[in-house]
């Protein structure tokens, strides 16, 4: 079958030629560079937590407790006296997991409800929609505070509550992209050359709205690690002694007025590590489709 | 228009409905008795006995579900595990305290995010541009909670000029209201930017400034007036990051609205009141969705529903 395999060949040489346009326009934007710069930072301190931070984070010290920023511990010590830059790093690495896995639990739910919903449409979707449509009847926080009073806090539950939050949100985008796309030339293409529907959802329609995954995700992992944070600040989330930024802040109000860097630090990683995906988010939906609205 | 605006309030039934059916469900499906979880450990037996028979969780799920429904029509929505004060009163005195504080907060991110806008896109890629945009890119990045914080470190513990907590006076209001604003300030400051630099590359701008109008009366007459649909979008869409960081806002200075009266539920058990205040929050969102789809309807005579 020459013809099938000149069309096959098509699709392998395309998106190598297509990432190389992406990162050239990538590069270009000064904005989207930060945002690499800082994630890249946030991610190897994460890997690499164990050997790069100077103490144990869980090791008290309770004579050096609240003191403030010095040679020793560049950020100072918490209430037990705990070195806080040493909890900040093994924080980045629980916040990794916490936006992958979390986001990784809205993609994998989500976007086949939203493939399939829109593509055969009938009643499936009609039901999805309806089910979306009173999920996205509850504030984000709301939502993620429901799910945590049923299943209970602690670092699972917070993922999956996070994760669950995004799922419509998903669903809702990929839909809208299949809706416009199921009806173009490559699709009927490919039904006229007998492939199934679930081959053309997969292989046709799936790697079409890719660009817009990728986007969505990328700013989904900052949302996520903001309501993570969130819950581990009202005490729905992470537990103490688990150094995870939100539940260090939530620690960290007792004492604004003894040791005020205890409540700086923690946040500024939050703020910079979303920052990060927020700029790296923005660059790329500039550099895949500048005409791109999410 | 009145066809539309019908349709609208329609489409929220069935969202309305899902929202209870939610709730509903998510007393049932904690491990243990819901009679129980409802009455608390301390309970007698009479109480309990009472509970069942009033959520009727000796019937069929779908006549519990009537029971519910009942109930809340009825106002009823049990008694809170700890104090023992009704639900709906707590909610009844909370409400207003929450919603006098969103309010505010709109306010604030209207009175920053506009001119900030408006002020970045007459100075396009110049220093204020840049600085009104990083500014706007850190309100987004920031945890709402950590801001709150932040204001009370300065303003009232080393400045002392506002109060941290409290909810009796307008100064009270001032810090919650503008850490809860931030955010929404940012994002609509970023759409009032864009929707500016997109009015103004219009002809009947060029016609404006070319017969001799001065800047300020093109800027504030013919574009920002076309410029603010799209503003006004976006206010919408912020209903949700608005409730959501109320719950925050709430937290951080001890303001006694139904947000924090939803977290402290949480953290105590305390069940009837952790289902009305879900219910509470989730009605009115919706119910603020309908009305501001309604507003655009009257201020955009191109939206219909199709």
């Amino acid at each position: 079958m020459a013809t099938e395999s000149a069309l096959l060949s098509v699709p392998r040489i395309v998106p190598r030629t297509a990432g190389a346009a992406v990162w050239r326009r990538l590069r270009r934007n000064r904005g989207a560079l930060v945002g690499m710069l800082v994630l890249t930072v946030f991610a190897l301190s994460g890997l690499v937590a164990p050997w790069l931070a100077p103490y144990d984070p869980y090791r008290a010290d309770l004579e050096g407790s609240l003191a403030g920023p010095r040679p020793t511990h560049l950020l100072g010590t918490d209430e037990l006296g705990r070195d806080i830059l040493s909890r900040i790093i093994y924080g980045a690495r629980l916040s990794m997991v916490i936006g992958g896995i979390s986001v990784s639990i809205g993609v994998v739910l989500g976007v086949p409800i939203g493939l399939f919903a829109g593509y055969f449409g009938g009643r499936v979707d009609l039901f999805s929609q309806r089910a979306i449509d009173v999920l996205l009847g509850f504030p984000s926080i709301i939502l993620a505070i429901v799910l945590v009073t049923m299943l209970g806090v602690g670092l699972v539950n917070v993922m999956i509550a996070v994760g669950i939050v995004s799922v419509p949100t998903y669903a809702r985008l990929i839909r809208g992209q299949v809706l416009s796309l199921k009806t173009q030339e490559f699709v009927e293409a490919a039904r006229a050359l007998g492939a199934g529907s679930v081959r053309i959802v997969l292989r046709h329609i799936f790697p079409n709205t890719l660009a817009v995954l990728i986007v969505q995700t990328t700013l989904q992992v900052a949302s996520a690690i903001l309501s993570a944070a969130a819950l581990g600040f009202l005490g729905l989330g992470v537990q103490q002694p688990t150094a995870e930024w939100g539940a260090m802040l939530s620690t960290a109000r007792q004492f604004i007025q003894l040791a005020p860097h205890t409540l700086i630090f923690p946040g500024l990683a939050i703020m910079l590590t979303v920052m990060g995906f927020n700029l790296l988010g923005d660059g790329l939906r500039d550099a895949l489709d500048p005409r791109m609205r999410l | 228009m009145s066809r539309y605006l019908l349709k609208r309030l329609l489409l929220a039934v069935p969202v309305l409905l899902g929202v209870s059916i939610v709730v509903f469900t998510m007393i049932r499906l904690i491990p243990g008795d819901p009679a129980l979880l409802m009455a608390g450990q301390a309970a007698t037996e009479e109480v309990v006995r009472q509970i069942r028979q009033s959520l009727g969780l000796d019937r069929p799920i779908v006549v519990q579900y009537a029971y519910f429904i009942r109930n809340i029509a009825h106002g009823d929505l049990g008694r809170s595990l700890f104090n023992g004060a009704a639900v709906t009163e707590e909610l009844g005195q909370r409400f207003p305290r929450t919603a006098r504080l969103a309010l505010a907060a709109i306010l604030v991110a209207l009175l920053i995010g506009v001119p900030a806008g408006i002020l970045s896109a007459t100075r396009h890629l110049s220093w204020v541009d840049t600085f009104f945009m990083v500014l706007a890119l850190a309100g987004v990045s920031m945890p709402v909670f950590w801001l709150g914080l932040n204001l009370i470190l300065i303003f009232a513990v080393r400045l002392q000029w506002l109060p941290a907590i409290g909810h009796e006076t307008w100064k009270h209001l001032i810090l919650p209201a503008f850490t809860l604003g931030a955010a929404s300030a940012a994002i609509i400051a970023r759409m009032t930017r864009s929707a500016m630099l997109e009015v103004l590359r219009h002809d009947y701008v060029r016609t404006a400034r070319a017969k001799g109008v001065a800047e300020s009366s093109v800027i504030s007459r013919h574009a920002l007036r076309n410029a603010l649909i799209p503003v006004v979008t976006v206010v919408g869409l912020q209903l949700g990051t608005l409730l959501s960081g109320a719950v925050l806002t709430e937290s951080v200075f001890a303001w006694p609205g139904v947000g924090r009266l939803l977290v402290d539920a949480v953290l105590a058990r305390d069940y009837p009141v952790i289902q009305g205040a879900v219910l509470l929050i989730a009605t009115m969102f919706v119910l603020l969705n309908v009305v501001v789809d309604m507003a655009y309807a009257v201020l955009d005579p191109r939206i219909r529903y199709e």
